[in-house]
């Protein structure tokens, strides 16, 4: 990284220091005359906003550590000590606690922009995967800091999130009990829960660092999707680039600032507040908002994979191997599989859908005990519902790793393919109801008529059949717009 | 594999060299699982906590229709009496429609108490229905609130994610009015 081009510096002492570590050289080179698309909106804020965000959180935990008692018998309290007692210390914690969900704002809308105009494609691969591993680090983070305070709510989100790993077959008891250090959630827990709480933020940090080497090897993507063709397409990051950063920073520590301010409890819930309890599961409990999607997809899942439900899965994977396969492939187990893919593609949709409607309704008990609708074999279920549901939680979070290779459509944005971008669209709708229904008790209905369940698990499917159906559906089929010539060209016309 | 590499290859060094490379990465590997292991292994639960436990209940001032719950490894075991019409319903339920097959007889020791862990099968929840004023499901028995699992009289998952009914630890009568679970 160092032996590039040295940059002049008038300052001696930065000159003497340059020469020797050239430090000054590689910030004058990345974030100084950093060439950067000039046609950035300001979704290409919340990179910045994220870093900013990331430090606030660090910084306010290393002081929030030296208050705080890692033990069960003292956890609680000594976090009402911080709240009471310590100077500041109510400031810190609200700034800690409200950081993390504004933390996970600007992430979430930062993996939007990626998602919404293409920055995962080629040559960006890496980097995006890069970010999936923080967004997975963020979520480990943020789970074992919801216990520390040892509230009600935290404790019994580590006795159901640790649950998850009793589904596995076999293993599965074994490997939650080395994870607790116990049979329960007790001392053990918290104390290996706050070294990783401390441990995970440097983490993050360093793959941060190389999120962002690799985002300066390839260079920015931006609105229009093109690359850069020249050096009229391009300004240098500063003054440019770090003044509109600056501003948008602004607004979003503005809406932070007012939160942790006026309404510091508004992403809290009573529970928290409740000192832990063994013997007593708090009547509604619910992870933190920005998991609930995913945990309305882990409740969505309340039937497992019997043989119906198997057939269906079966029937949609040959109408998919044409579209994955690609046209050219014609001999071998994959070419016979297209073949009858393309050759009965609708009627096997049909059955997949008749097969999943049996499956379904075979697994749904009704209120007197018993399945609903009786069929041969129903019985027969090779994967439960609580590993089924568990598998689909994890697996809606990895597929983002593989959105490049399910979305190989050879224009990035949004903007220039209307078919792809209402599909969009709607997922980050449906991701917003997964969260509404994820918050609400597990038998709640809308209006009092509709079972949010339904809900839930209509958009589960939605979210499936995005990642795993139509990216790869309009990969092959959507007609891009025309693109512009170059950025600099778009920019003038406008 | 180097004797029967040996034998055909004119390079005798190069075999060798593959072999002491082989040996070497392979003592490697086996070194440094010997040396994770005990960073791993200390993860798991120390002595103290392992010290097995078992706990007497006394059972005399529980009423016909009421419910204990007692702290047991750390988990609630419900101990409940349950009245002649909750043992009626658990035992008329036909085994065969179950998720898991398992019938009233063989989770109680004595019919009118039920003893098992109050540990929800799903994700680990305390299921409610140890107070009156607790919801008991559609089944009249227990219904854990963090993902709906409704449990019937006998304990049994009737509806919802979970996949087990809840489960009965090792206990004996001491007495009549006297269990040790554990």
């Amino acid at each position: 990284m160092g032996s590039g081009q040295r940059a002049e510096f008038k300052n001696p002492v930065v000159s003497w220091i340059d020469e020797r570590l050239p430090v000054f050289s590689l910030m004058q080179k990345e974030y100084g005359v950093f060439p950067t698309p000039r046609n950035f909106n300001y979704f290409w804020n919340f990179g910045a906003i994220a870093m900013v965000m990331l430090i606030t959180m660090i910084v306010s935990g290393i002081v929030l550590a030296m208050h705080y008692t890692p033990h069960a018998d003292y956890a609680f309290s000594s976090v009402e000590r911080i709240m009471r007692d310590v100077n500041w210390g109510w400031m810190l914690r609200y700034i800690h606690m409200n950081g993390a969900s504004f933390f996970f704002i600007a992430v979430y809308i930062h993996i939007f922009r990626g998602m919404y105009y293409g920055s995962y494609k080629k040559p960006r691969e890496l980097l995006w995967i890069l970010g999936v591993i923080i967004y997975l680090l963020m979520m480990a983070t943020a789970f074992m800091g919801y216990t520390l305070p040892w509230s009600q709510m935290g404790g019994w989100a580590a006795t159901v999130i640790s649950g998850f790993f009793t589904a596995i077959p076999v293993v599965g008891d074994m490997i939650q009990t080395l994870l607790l250090g116990g049979f329960s959630v007790d001392n053990p827990t918290l104390n290996r829960f706050f070294s990783l709480h401390y441990l995970l933020p440097f983490v993050i940090f360093a793959v941060v660092f190389l999120h962002v080497w690799a985002l300066h090897v390839s260079g920015s993507n931006n609105p229009l999707g093109i690359d850069v063709k020249s050096s009229q397409d391009t300004l240098p990051f500063h003054p440019y680039y770090t003044m509109k950063d600056t501003f948008g920073l602004g607004v979003f520590l503005l809406l932070y600032v007012i939160v942790t301010f006026f309404f510091p409890n508004i992403f809290a819930h009573p529970d928290h507040f409740v000192e832990y309890n063994p013997m007593v599961t708090p009547p509604h409990i619910v992870p933190e908002w920005y998991f609930l999607p995913f945990y309305a997809i882990l409740r969505g899942l309340t039937f497992g994979i019997n043989p119906y439900i198997g057939l269906s899965l079966v029937a949609m994977v040959v109408v998919m191997a044409p579209i994955y396969g690609g046209p050219d492939k014609k001999t071998g187990l994959c070419g016979l599989l297209c073949a009858l893919g393309r050759q009965f593609a609708l009627p096997l949709l049909v059955v997949a859908g008749i097969f999943f409607a049996l499956g379904y309704l075979s697994q749904v008990e009704k209120a007197s005990g018993g399945a609903l609708l009786s069929l041969p074999l129903s019985d027969l279920v090779f994967i439960n519902a609580k590993l089924a549901g568990v598998l689909a939680m994890f697996g809606s979070v990895i597929l983002l790793v593989f959105i490049p290779w399910l979305d190989t459509h050879p224009v990035r944005s949004a903007r220039f393919r209307p078919l792809f971008k209402w599909a969009t669209l709607v997922l980050a709708i449906d991701f917003v109801v997964l969260g509404y229904v994820g918050m609400e008790a597990a038998d709640a209905a809308l209006f009092g008529v509709i079972p949010l369940l339904w809900i839930g698990q209509l958009g589960t499917g939605y979210y499936f059949a995005y990642f795993l159906m139509i990216l790869p559906w309009l990969s092959r089929n959507e007609k891009a717009l025309p693109l512009p010539v170059s950025i600099n060209e778009a920019v003038l016309k406008a | 594999m180097s004797a029967h590499t040996a034998n055909h290859s004119s390079e005798e060094g190069q075999t060798r060299r593959d072999f002491l490379l082989l040996t070497a990465g392979a003592f490697g590997a086996v070194g440094a699982g010997c040396f994770a292991w005990p960073f791993i292994d200390s993860l798991n639960p120390a002595a103290d906590t392992l010290a097995m436990s078992t706990i007497e209940v006394d059972l005399a001032p529980i009423q016909e229709g009421q419910a204990i719950t007692v702290k047991w490894r750390g988990k609630p075991v419900f101990v409940r009496h349950r009245t002649a019409a909750e043992i009626e319903q658990a035992r008329a339920v036909n085994v065969a429609e179950l998720r898991d097959k398992q019938s009233d007889t063989d989770r109680v020791k004595k019919d009118q108490w039920l003893i098992m862990v109050g540990v929800c099968t799903h994700l680990g929840c305390v299921p409610l229905g140890q107070k009156d004023t607790d919801a008991k499901g559609d089944f009249g028995g227990w219904f854990c609130p963090c993902h709906g699992s409704h449990y019937d009289t006998s304990g049994r998952i009737r509806k919802g994610p979970a996949p087990k009914n809840l489960s009965v630890p090792e206990y004996s009568f001491v007495s009549d009015t006297l269990v040790k679970i554990g």
